[in-house]
């Protein structure tokens, strides 16, 4: 039954387009995950004064600390962002394409 | 591989590696802790956490009927919940008491390791959350194999799976020993046996469901009592983290003037907390725990097989969202409460240190500063508490490990390996509760083989396996349609075989456990991940281009249906219809 079902799924155009859709938007999103941690750890490993120095002369706070703490809030709102994106828009979309493609 | 054989050649693998470690008398043990004096009301708060879950075990137990009851709740758990039960499973003792510590003795680098826990579980939730949800029924063996010959598969992904949880578990065990020892003042082995015993009665009465709720009550007092020490300690700075980390570089200072340093030396040690240190050396160190906690996180069985106790791919990804923000808030407050525990301890030696004296370091070692801190800014009562907790976290944390090694033998090995499918539900829950017994004895077993042991590196371990083994598995199989069955079993073999030969040559293990001296060890680097991760994806690629069978040719073709599958959940909505 469900092999009938994906069949007609795939024959509908407009679900290979969101499919391609919905993996670049997943692929950029994993890339700036990526980017913003790797680029931290290569901070770290190459240039440890970068993150050593203070953000206000005179200061303790070093730029390492919001920078560090950047990383950890930027993870947790891209999250979101993804999370909410997908659950709303795509999935209504893909929703219309199943009814579209199964009736 | 007969199912038997590959349990047995996981478990002697694992007993061989300690028994060397014994053998050759495992060089000096940072990890031993002195016997404190009992403290009751850890013990009060602790037994009232446990006379608490068991009633919530007896509750679950009546709803706990069928396997899909046993291994996925039913599929009947909330985003919201199943993200704070998620967190409850990753927030284990290493990271609460493990971070905190380490923020303790060295500032700034605890927090680059807090973010590298982080950071895996976006990608898990842009790449692989829904996927898993729409392909899996209850382990992440059934997404791994879902197009491809069961037996070596599902095989290699319950090795996988076993291998993973013993290393795992095998640091919580001795975690929860030398903790008892400190927190309430018991001998090491009733620590073993009580964690054994009271995890097997979660999970075997009340399974997946008990096994959830214990972790969501968990996570819940211990994301509280973080909350409650970071703003106590927030408070004596009027909420300025720059006042907190001006005083904490100041104390810092002034112990390193008072172990003979000079003026200049001192200021700079004092300042050593607000940059990263020694902690990360090279380079290729550096990217390789990144890749290791980053990929990790995404080939962890525990928490595979939470996304199965959801009913929908929408809840998969609320519960991800909502692990990644407990998770991240929660690394914030332990980064808050280690800077807490400088200011705060270090200008009483005579109450936390050992003799009073600030060189011999903290009472019960490193990994105290937390429970120190709750001591210093909450009085008795909160520091039982927060014992109590710490304790509680390592029970959870075994439990939901167990529940997925038990899941692994029953479900992959025994019902669809040695039995080809052909086993009813009461058949399979059976199957599943005896190797539940046998897991709780192991555990207890190698918590007792390992007492003596430096258990330090098994959680980094853990995390090289789960991203060189499983991730590389997981991730082709869902997503390359030339992947085969060969290529994945040869190429994560690769994976496993090389992170942990290559583990056990590294320094952390070589030198550190094994007590070969300074620079004789053969793997430079602290963890093989940046090279096994590689060589696993590499092979599978090489072996599945390659792979010119009949069989591999109709796993080709099987792929669009799979896909279409794992991109609508069309076809998935039985897997969760119990």
């Amino acid at each position: 039954m469900s092999v009938e079902a994906w069949g007609q799924i795939r024959s509908n155009p407009k679900f290979q387009t969101f499919v391609k859709k919905r993996n670049r938007y997943s692929i950029i999103m994993s890339v700036l995950v990526i980017f913003a941690y790797f680029g931290f750890i290569l901070l770290i490993a190459f240039d440890k004064a970068f993150l050593a120095q203070q953000i206000v002369p005179g200061g303790v706070t070093s730029l390492g600390i919001p920078l560090g703490v950047g990383v950890i809030l930027f993870t947790i709102v891209l999250t979101w962002i993804y999370v909410r994106r997908a659950n709303t828009e795509f999935d209504a979309e893909a929703e219309a394409i199943l009814e579209e493609s199964t009736k | 591989m007969n199912p038997l054989v590959t349990t047995l050649i996981a478990v002697i693998a694992i007993a061989l590696i300690g028994f060397f470690g014994t053998a050759f008398g495992a060089g000096p043990d940072t990890g031993q802790t002195q016997q404190q004096a009992t403290n009751w009301t850890a013990i009060s708060m602790f037994a009232a956490f446990v006379i608490i879950t068991l009633g919530i075990t007896k509750w679950a137990a009546a709803r706990t009927r069928s396997v899909a009851d046993f291994y996925t709740a039913g599929g009947g758990i909330t985003g919201f919940q199943n993200g704070l039960a998620i967190a409850g499973d990753y927030m284990s003792a290493a990271s609460f008491l493990g971070i905190s510590g380490l923020v303790f003795a060295n500032g700034f680098d605890g927090l680059i390791f807090s973010i590298g826990w982080l950071v895996g579980w976006p990608v898990l939730t842009f790449l692989m959350a829904e996927r898993l949800r729409n392909l899996g029924k209850f382990t992440f063996a059934d997404v791994a194999s879902y197009r491809f010959a069961q037996t070596p598969l599902r095989s290699f992904a319950a090795t996988g799976t076993l291998v993973v949880v013993a290393f795992y578990m095998i640091a919580q065990m001795v975690g929860a020993g030398q903790l008892i020892k400190i927190l309430f003042g018991l001998e090491y082995i009733y620590a073993v046996i009580l964690v054994g015993v009271i995890m097997m009665m979660y999970v075997l009465f009340g399974g997946m469901t008990a096994t959830t709720w214990v972790q969501i009550i968990k996570a819940v007092l211990l994301l509280g009592g973080a909350t409650f020490m970071a703003v106590m300690v927030l408070l004596q700075f009027g909420f300025s983290p720059e006042a907190l980390f001006a005083k904490a570089v100041e104390v810092k200072t002034g112990l390193a003037a008072a172990t003979g340093k000079s003026a200049e030396e001192a200021a700079k040690a004092g300042a050593s907390i607000m940059a990263p240190g020694g902690l990360i050396t090279d380079p290729i160190s550096a990217i390789s725990v990144g890749m290791a906690l980053m990929f990790g996180t995404a080939g962890l069985p525990h928490i595979l097989m939470r996304f199965f106790t959801v009913p929908t791919a929408k809840e998969a990804r609320k519960s991800v969202a909502w692990a990644t923000t407990w998770i991240g808030y929660f690394y914030i407050l332990t980064f808050i409460i280690g800077f807490g525990a400088i200011v705060n301890l270090i200008p009483n030696p005579g109450e936390y240190f050992v003799n009073g004296d600030l060189a011999k370091g903290l009472n019960g070692g490193g990994n105290m500063a937390a429970v120190h801190l709750a001591n210093a800014v909450g009085g008795n009562v909160f520091l039982g508490f927060i014992s109590a907790v710490a304790f509680a976290t390592i029970l959870a944390v075994v439990a939901g490990l167990t529940l997925s090694g038990a899941s692994a033998v029953s479900h992959d090995l025994y019902a669809s390996v040695w039995r080809h499918g052909n086993v009813d539900s009461d058949t399979e829950l059976r199957v599943s509760k005896i190797t539940t017994v046998a897991l709780g004895v192991i555990a207890v077993l190698l918590g007792i083989l390992f007492e003596k042991q430096n258990v330090a590196f098994m959680v980094m371990l853990a995390f090289t396996i789960a991203a060189s083994a499983n991730f590389p598995v997981l991730f082709m199989s869902v997503l390359w349609k030339n992947c085969t069955t060969t290529g994945a079993v040869v190429g994560g073999t690769v994976g496993l075989v090389m992170s942990v030969v290559l583990t056990v040559l590294s320094p952390g293990v070589w030198e550190a456990t094994l007590g070969n001296p300074k620079g004789s060890a053969w793997f430079p680097y602290s963890t093989p991940a940046v090279f096994s991760i590689t060589a696993a994806f590499v092979t599978i690629w090489i072996v599945s281009l390659l792979d010119r069978s009949a069989r591999a040719q109709k796993e080709r073709a099987l792929y669009p249906d799979q896909m279409t599958r794992s991109e609508t959940g069309v076809g998935a909505a039985e897997a969760s219809a119990h």
